[in-house]
């Protein structure tokens, strides 16, 4: 039963890493390669879920509603970047969190005014709500896996797109030198316009992808952006490879925290003292990791090559 | 500088004018003050209770004592300080004959001063912290709701009569949750296999995979859960998602209402049907006065009252009661205290009392949830598990 529930706990730490990398990818996108503090990336997670769950209750399929909310949250974060990031990417990082501080604040209302204060449940077919029996005696929910997949294939299609296309290339060369790429003949406004809505479709699928487990509701976005920052923090600034196993280490230590603190604390000091600072410490936990880590290696676990 | 001094002074003595002919017209009506949540995401609890406090004054043709009444809504925003201002603005610019209200347990120990050093009565609709009940009761504070540590000490009783054996216990990691936990264990007979105190706050942890995990491997017969507000449908779709169901049966507290329900309704949740929970009161009772109360809400609403909305309801009938029994003449405190400590009139939980520390000494049912005939997810009685009873801290109460 012991090795079971650590192989189950394994699988949850997994699926919490791979929603942290969606949301952690964008913002590397947007942080690391084009320098640009986006405090907003929450919001857009937000905005996908709520676009998601409106979705669903029209066409009646969650997975329709999917596939139609990644684009329209993508085209959020095109109109965002070209109506008010544009013109803050010369500005210095004061600047950035200030403006994206506001953003939140607008979108928040906005999202307010339309959907109401109250959170949206996003039903899902049968078939997701149910479980698989991965081995004898491991059942695990559906959904989860699923999260598991989509967030591995995302993984995998960004790889490919940032190390082995035009376009990747395009992108890491406009990071390392903005001016230079223009001058050949790049048009590199555009360029930046379509990472900042590629971010923004990875947060907007995090979110619809997390709404079926909680719900759409105001504010989800920014009760996650700060470990989203942890993980690109660990990871290594800018660094995409950093922030998958940053995500997926994060996402690990959390649930391994919370599974079995207690009762390793159980080992070393009374019940009682281990069920109140159990929970108080796994909060922690990946904090403590961060400022391990920043005071051993502060430049992150995978920093870019290319700096 | 003299002049301006002159001027404020002057000024002020006509603002306390003014003020002061406001109350002389506050004799011909009597004034109700109830403070509750209309903004936030709490939002809807407020609304419930708003509802039912107007559909209270309509069976009444909104006149107690022969007088009119005069009702000022106000919002506490979700916070102590915006409650207590609210509070001060209803005593003292209002200067309202009762406050009543409060959901938040917070909200009320931060405002309960400002009414009770004004001498004026304080109505708690919800709220009920074990201080208000014990060391801090007053004679001027009334409770139509319970204290906080009953319901959960009913669960655990249901618990003990339902053969549940061993437990596994999940909570906010906060005041509330830790009472409600220490509630249950204080009654619960079985062994309590494993704990999870979780994340609560601005950042509270809503993803519940890595407890549920723990919760099925513990061999558990049954999960007790406090998981308030919206909280409780995340809770709910995991414990769904995770098909718990059969193995391990949902026991909560505070966690699934009449307001809750037709969200979950909406989702899908199929394994919330049939999980048990206890309460004061349910939509079903069969008490004249609930009857109604149930049939013209749902009527003008469309949904089940909650208890949050029953509680309000409860709270202005029994202002009416105390009004009704000085005939009007709202300067007889004396008079109307004592026809409040009588709990003379028709709550909709039915005939209850009041302990010493004027907290009701009521009944507690188990209840579960089901599909009533037109398909609506509601509860329904099941038993009585605690009767008339009375909260621990009387005993700490001097009156």
């Amino acid at each position: 039963m012991e090795t079971s529930i650590l192989f189950i706990q394994l699988l949850n730490g997994l699926q919490l890493g791979i929603l942290l990398f969606l949301l952690s990818a964008g913002l590397t996108l947007t942080f690391g390669i084009m320098d640009f503090v986006n405090l907003a990336h929450g919001a857009l997670y937000m905005l996908g879920a709520f676009f998601c769950a409106t979705l669903t209750l029209y066409t009646g399929s969650f997975l329709l509603a999917v596939i139609l909310a990644i684009p329209l949250t993508a085209l959020a974060g095109f109109i965002l970047e070209k109506l008010v990031v544009q013109h803050l990417y010369q500005r210095d990082h004061l600047d950035h969190v200030l403006a994206t501080f506001g953003l939140i604040l607008c979108i928040d209302t906005i999202v307010h005014s339309i959907w109401g204060p109250e959170g949206i449940a996003i039903p899902l077919p049968e078939f997701l709500n149910s479980q698989v029996e991965l081995l004898p005696g491991i059942v695990f929910p559906t959904f989860r896996l699923l999260i598991i997949a989509i967030g591995l294939a995302a993984a995998a299609g960004l790889y490919v797109m940032v190390n082995h296309t035009r376009v990747g290339m395009l992108i890491r060369a406009g990071a390392s030198n903005r001016t230079m790429v223009g001058a050949l003949g790049i048009d590199i406004s555009t360029l930046f316009s379509g990472v900042f809505a590629l971010g923004a479709a990875l947060a907007g699928l995090a979110g619809m992808l997390i709404a079926p487990i909680t719900e759409a509701s105001i504010g989800m976005g920014s009760d996650i952006i700060i470990t989203t920052f942890v993980v690109i923090i660990i990871g290594g600034v800018g660094s995409m490879k950093g922030a998958f196993l940053a995500a997926l280490l994060i996402g690990l230590i959390d649930t391994f925290g919370r599974s079995f603190l207690d009762d390793l604390f159980k080992l070393i000091m009374s019940g009682e003292a281990a069920e109140t600072a159990a929970p108080a410490v796994s909060a922690m936990l990946i904090y403590i990791l961060m400022a391990v880590i920043l005071a051993f290696r502060p430049q992150g676990l995978f920093p870019p090559l290319t700096r | 500088m003299n002049k301006l001094r002159t001027a404020v002074t002057v000024a002020a003595a006509i603002g306390s004018m003014a003020i002061g002919s406001q109350t002389l017209h506050a004799a011909d009506q009597v004034k109700i003050g109830f403070i509750t949540t209309l903004t936030t995401g709490a939002a809807s609890i407020g609304k419930d209770q708003e509802n039912a406090v107007n559909l209270a004054l309509e069976h009444i043709d909104n006149k107690m004592g022969g007088k009119p009444v005069e009702l000022i809504m106000a919002d506490d925003g979700f916070k102590p300080e915006v409650g207590k201002q609210a509070t001060d603005k209803l005593v003292k610019q209002d200067d309202v004959d009762f406050v009543a209200g409060y959901i938040w347990s917070h909200v009320l120990l931060a405002s309960r001063k400002s009414v009770l050093d004004a001498g004026k009565f304080l109505i708690s609709a919800n709220a009920g912290p074990s201080p208000v009940a014990g060391k801090l009761c007053h004679e001027n504070f009334f409770s139509t709701s319970w204290q906080n540590d009953q319901t959960p000490m009913a669960m655990g009783e249901t618990l003990n009569k339902k053969g549940v054996k061993s437990l596994y216990v999940m909570a906010p990691n906060y005041a509330a949750g830790k009472d409600m936990v220490a509630g249950v264990e204080r009654t619960f007979k079985g062994e309590i296999v494993g704990k999870d105190l979780t994340k609560w706050g601005k950042d509270a942890q809503l993803d519940f995979s890595a407890e549920l995990a723990k919760a099925k491997a513990s061999g558990a017969e049954g999960i007790f859960v406090f998981y308030p507000g919206k909280a409780a449908g995340a809770f709910i779709k995991q414990y769904e998602q995770a098909g718990l169901k059969d193995s391990l049966p949902l026991y909560t507290v505070f966690t699934i209402d009449s307001l809750s329900l037709p969200k979950l309704k909406e989702g899908g949740m199929k394994s919330v049907l049939g999980s048990s929970m206890t309460q004061f009161w349910s939509p079903d009772l069969d008490v004249p006065a609930n009857k109604k109360f149930v049939a013209d809400f749902r009527e003008k609403h469309g949904t089940y009252p909650s208890f949050y909305a029953a509680q309000a309801y409860d709270s202005i009938m029994l202002i009416k009661s105390a009004v009704d029994a000085v005939d009007g003449n709202l300067d007889d405190m004396d008079a109307m205290r004592a026809a409040m400590k009588k709990a003379d009139f028709p709550s909709v939980r039915g005939e209850f009392s009041y302990g010493n520390n004027h907290m009701p000494i009521q009944n507690f049912y188990s209840r579960t949830v089901v599909e009533d005939a037109d398909g609506n997810w509601t509860t329904e009685i099941d038993q009585v598990v605690l009767e008339n009873h009375q909260d621990v801290y009387a005993a700490d109460c001097s009156l």
